[in-house]
């Protein structure tokens, strides 16, 4: 097999491109605001400006790039930079826009690249053609940054930069780039702890001496405090109102939709209390999506605090295993901690986006290469998160081409694994039923519910239906994944089934 | 492997309704706009007349304003998408008032129906051509060519950009060509008449399989036999036309009219820039200054059949499977290259044995298909789709490379020096024509250039593939 990771970079570079003329959400106009505060105004407005409801709520380097991309994009068309210039939307404007998140993939590109190589795969292997294919023409950053409109590409990048690094052993590199990136986009933050704990026990306690252990440490802080010191440093002055910004705690529990986590079943329960104790609502309707704010009129209200602490709990018992493990297994339990940590802080955390189960669903698609059970799982995830995407493509004319690219993504995926993994099977009998209902879903939105007359009176039930039925797998992936990597099993499944992938490894190398 | 297929079905599902995002032909630009109102006018004409008078001059039929001039199988498929159109919203055809009727809605229920079509009719048919190969070969290329052929840009952007329904017709096609693959003659002769009512274009393909079934009705062991087997066919081929034909069969000037709107010689023999050999010679010599229309019909009709005499004559004698798609390429060039009234989408119908002919030859046959899209780019260029095509046709490379460790590599060394020449000029000619403005003396000077290329590809294709339909060891 030849080397195709620039082959397939420029197949899907070509589908983005072909993507730049489907809609895109208000992250476009949110984005468009941003080039024309950082290239209009002085820095010390940047984070103080409000004539658009969209304000800067990344971190300084996020805004800092926007300023650089507004350098280019005074050339294409100085109208798009004008403060007042609300929803202004010219063809130029769209294709600049566009064209920017194209080109920034190549920091992700990079990163892939990284990556697979740190994972010790030879370029001319099925698993690295399988690597750089779920990444490369991942259904979900088309979605989000290539039709609803994000620079995801950019920051997975950095965080695969980082993730690369620290597999190699380059511990500094590494603190230093996923420090850039929180700088970029502080929602990383959740995966933090993955990092800290892989650092300080495999960079800083393996130090011979404890004189080199505090030196390491110090390196590291240095390090990793620079980016920071860089980038608040011009806003040393207003630095609460930036912080304001970056945290915005009047949000509510939820997302106007619900993203598909222990959240929206809490909510949809507490619609089905109040259904059958027939309590008023009081007020508005969770589901309306016109408001951002949760009331719970059965269940207990929901405080931020009660989500950290739920978040910190669940992330505790991988760091603890990470911690622990022998340094020759500490990678592969390192991106599992990275995903697990990612996937509690979308389970349980404030106000979680449907976007952020990328954080959880990229790094698996790293994990799926090197592990058949981890492959398993990240097949099971994958059907229940990509899909869970969906409402972000609402517009009637998105409808073939997001289940086509869902279809084709999800079959390819099933395709490479069943090449690296001979015999792969997807799910058992119990999960097979569960994937089915995602047939329903799409069947009762654009069909039963127009049959029914159910369109007008709950036009908002396909949407609660996506949430809390990919909310039950999304649980599921995480329950399950999450005794797989603290290695409780149960039963001998999980043994029997690590015995044959080792002796397909084997078949493997005799070949 | 079948999930790489679906994968591969998928992708290509999902290209086409992006391309759909996308512009048409004639759109926003009235009176005439452009084969979109063609088609919605049709559907128009159809649910709203008689079926008598589809194909007549009338005060509620104006001729001159798209009239119908497809086959009848055309006219009912605009029957029933009109009727379905009409269910959603009656003012997409309504008589008269409906003409260049424009809406969000309406493009999105025009681009579904194209996209039906794919999904229903084409991707199914080549997907059943790739495993028919197979079958027939015991090879095992059905992904590489389903895949290519599913990503082939030409007839995406013709079909779900420009708009046509293309994908129906050449969808017949293929399958029956996977009928005649796999010796299946009555069908191969009821499905491709299915083909030829849809466009009456698909005669490119007519010479084949005339000459293919001819060949294995004469190679019956005893004259009875013989004229067993050919009375079937024909009366196969002649059933379905006459239902498909029998609202016109009542008078003998009924079925003329509906003739004539299908074969429209006063319409010339080339209309825009076209990569054959009469608009190549037109350069140099202005054909309408020296030959009527009607002599020149004459001429192309015998040019055509010259042309396409020697691979039939063959295919005739030698039925391999191989030979016969390698005679639907000679054949479709022929007819492209010499015939009457030529428009650049009719290349596809070259395309579709090129793509299968991909197994056999990969590296000659890929740059005959991206020649194919270069020939149309200034039809695609006038419908704003000048990005997207260029996009998909390197696209479309790439996946090619991507299968390219299977296939052989071409010790020949025409192609050696050809196929690297024949890229530095079609790209070089894209940039020049995004660049240079053309000298407002000859304001059409960059399609020209483009047409002769391609035509000069045309040629040499069509001779190469004389050349190996003769010395051809495969087949």
């Amino acid at each position: 097999m030849k080397d195709l990771f620039w082959h397939l970079v420029g197949i899907a570079t070509g589908l983005k491109i072909l993507l730049i003329p489907a809609y895109h959400s208000t992250d476009f106009e949110v984005h468009r605001n941003w080039l024309a505060i950082t290239h209009s105004l002085p820095l010390n407005q940047w984070y103080v400006d409000a004539t658009s409801e969209w304000t800067l709520d990344y971190p300084p380097f996020f805004a800092y790039f926007e300023w650089l991309l507004s350098q280019v994009a005074k050339y294409v068309d100085p109208r798009m930079l004008v403060v007042d210039n609300l929803n202004y939307e010219s063809k130029a404007t769209v294709y600049f826009q566009r064209l920017s998140v194209i080109a920034t993939d190549l920091v992700y590109v990079l990163g892939v690249r990284s990556c697979l190589g740190s994972l010790g795969l030879a370029r001319d292997t099925q698993q690295f053609f399988a690597g750089s294919m779920l990444l490369l023409l991942n259904v979900g950053l088309l979605f989000v940054d290539h039709i609803h409109f994000q620079y995801n590409g950019l920051l997975f990048g950095i965080l695969l930069l980082s993730i690369g690094s620290l597999i190699r052993q380059r511990f500094l590199w590494s603190a230093f780039a996923f420090a850039v990136l929180l700088n970029f986009k502080h929602i990383f933050l959740y995966m933090a702890p993955a990092f800290g704990v892989y650092l300080l026990r495999f960079y800083c306690l393996e130090q011979a001496s404890v004189v080199s252990a505090v030196g390491a440490v110090v390196k590291l802080l240095v390090v990793g405090l620079t980016p920071f010191a860089v980038s608040f440093g011009p806003f040393w002055k207003q630095l609460p109102q930036v912080l304001s910004r970056l945290f915005p705690f009047k949000r509510g529990l939820t997302h106007a939709y619900w993203a598909p986590n222990f959240w929206a079943l809490y909510n949809a329960a507490d619609k089905v209390a109040a259904g059958v104790l027939k309590v008023q609502d009081g007020g508005a309707s969770t589901t309306s999506g016109l408001v951002q704010e949760v009331r719970h009129s059965v269940l207990p209200a929901i405080t931020p605090p009660v989500t950290f602490a739920l978040t910190a709990l669940f992330m505790l018992p991988i760091l603890v295993k990470l911690f622990r493990s022998p340094k020759k297994q500490s990678p592969l339990v390192f991106l599992r901690a990275v995903v697990l940590c990612g996937c509690s802080s979308f389970v349980f955390g404030w106000h979680v986006h449907e976007k952020a189960i990328l954080m959880v669903l990229l790094p698996l698609c790293l994990l799926s290469l090197v592990n058949r059970d981890d492959a398993r799982y990240a097949y099971v995830l994958g059907i229940a998160g990509y899909f869970s995407l969906f409402p972000l493509l609402f517009d009637a004319d998105l409808y073939i081409p997001r289940y086509s690219l869902y279809m084709s993504y999800v079959a390819m995926m099933y395709g490479q694994l069943y090449r690296i993994f001979p015999g792969f099977r997807g799910f058992h009998t119990l999960e097979w039923l569960y994937m089915l209902g995602f047939l329903a879903i799409p069947l009762y939105e654009h069909l039963l519910s127009f049959l029914l007359h159910l369109d007008q009176r709950l036009p908002f039930l396909p949407l609660l239906l996506t949430s809390v039925y990919s909310a039950l797998g999304v649980l599921y992936f995480f329950g399950a994944y999450y005794l797989y990597a603290l290695g409780i099993s149960w039963g001998k499944v999980a043994i029997a089934s690590s015995t044959s992938a080792a002796a397909v490894k084997r078949k493997r190398k005799t070949k | 492997m079948r999930s790489e297929i679906l994968a591969s079905a998928f992708l290509g599902l999902a290209v086409r309704s992006i391309i759909s995002l996308y512009s048409y032909s004639g759109f926003d630009s009235p009176p005439m706009h452009g084969d979109y109102e063609a088609q919605r006018h049709w559907q128009e004409i159809t649910v709203n007349l008689a079926v008598g008078e589809w194909y007549t001059n009338s005060s509620n039929n104006d001729l001159q304003y798209w009239g119908l001039d497809y086959p009848p199988l055309t006219a009912y498929h605009s029957y029933l998408v009109g009727r379905i159109g009409a269910s959603i919203d009656p003012r997409f055809v309504e008589l008269h008032k409906s003409r260049g009727f424009e809406s969000k809605e309406h493009k999105r229920f025009m681009r579904a129906t194209v996209v039906s079509a794919d999904v229903l009719i084409y991707l199914p048919a080549i997907l059943l051509l790739a495993y028919s190969l197979d079958k027939t070969f015991r090879s095992d290329d059905k992904l590489f060519l389903f895949t290519l052929v599913a990503a082939y840009p030409g007839q995406t952007l013709i079909d779900n950009g420009h708009f046509q329904y293309n994908n129906i017709s050449l969808g017949f096609a293929a399958v029956a060509i996977a009928a005649i693959l796999r010796r299946r003659f009555y069908a191969a002769a009821f499905l491709f008449t299915l083909a030829l009512n849809y466009k009456q274009m698909e005669l490119y393909h007519s010479l084949p399989f005339f000459a293919f079934l001819l060949g294995e009705c004469v190679s019956q062991k005893s004259f009875g036999s013989f004229v067993a087997q050919l009375s079937r066919i024909a009366a196969v081929v002649l059933t379905t036309f006459a239902i498909l034909w029998l609202p016109w069969l009542g008078s003998l000037q009924a079925a003329l009219q509906v003739l004539h709107r299908l074969f429209p010689v006063a319409r010339g023999v080339f209309e825009d820039k076209v990569a054959n050999v009469w608009c190549a010679v037109n350069v140099v010599w202005k054909l309408k200054k020296h030959i009527s229309n009607d002599q020149m019909a004459l001429v192309c009709i015998a040019c055509t059949l010259i042309a396409s005499l020697p691979t039939n004559v063959l295919l005739f004698r030698r039925r391999t499977n191989v030979g016969f798609l390698l005679a639907l390429f000679n054949t479709s060039l022929a007819f492209f290259l010499f015939s009457f009234q030529v428009h650049e989408k009719t290349i596809l119908l070259a395309a579709l044995p090129a793509l299968f002919l991909l197994k056999c030859w990969p590296n000659e046959m890929i740059l005959f298909l991206e020649v194919t899209v270069f020939s149309m780019l200034p039809l695609l260029a006038r419908d704003e789709l000048l990005v997207p095509a260029v996009v998909a046709t390197v696209a479309f490379h790439l996946i090619f490379k991507c299968f390219d460790s299977k296939s052989k590599l071409s010790n020949e060394y025409l192609l050696k020096y050809i196929e690297p020449i024949s890229h530095i000029l079609m790209i070089s000619i894209v940039v020049a024509s995004l660049t240079v403005p053309a000298p407002t003396k000859y304001p059409d000077l960059w399609p020209l250039i483009i047409s002769v290329t391609s035509c000069g590809h045309f040629l040499l294709f069509f001779l190469w593939g004389n050349v190996q339909q003769f010395s051809s060891k495969l087949s």
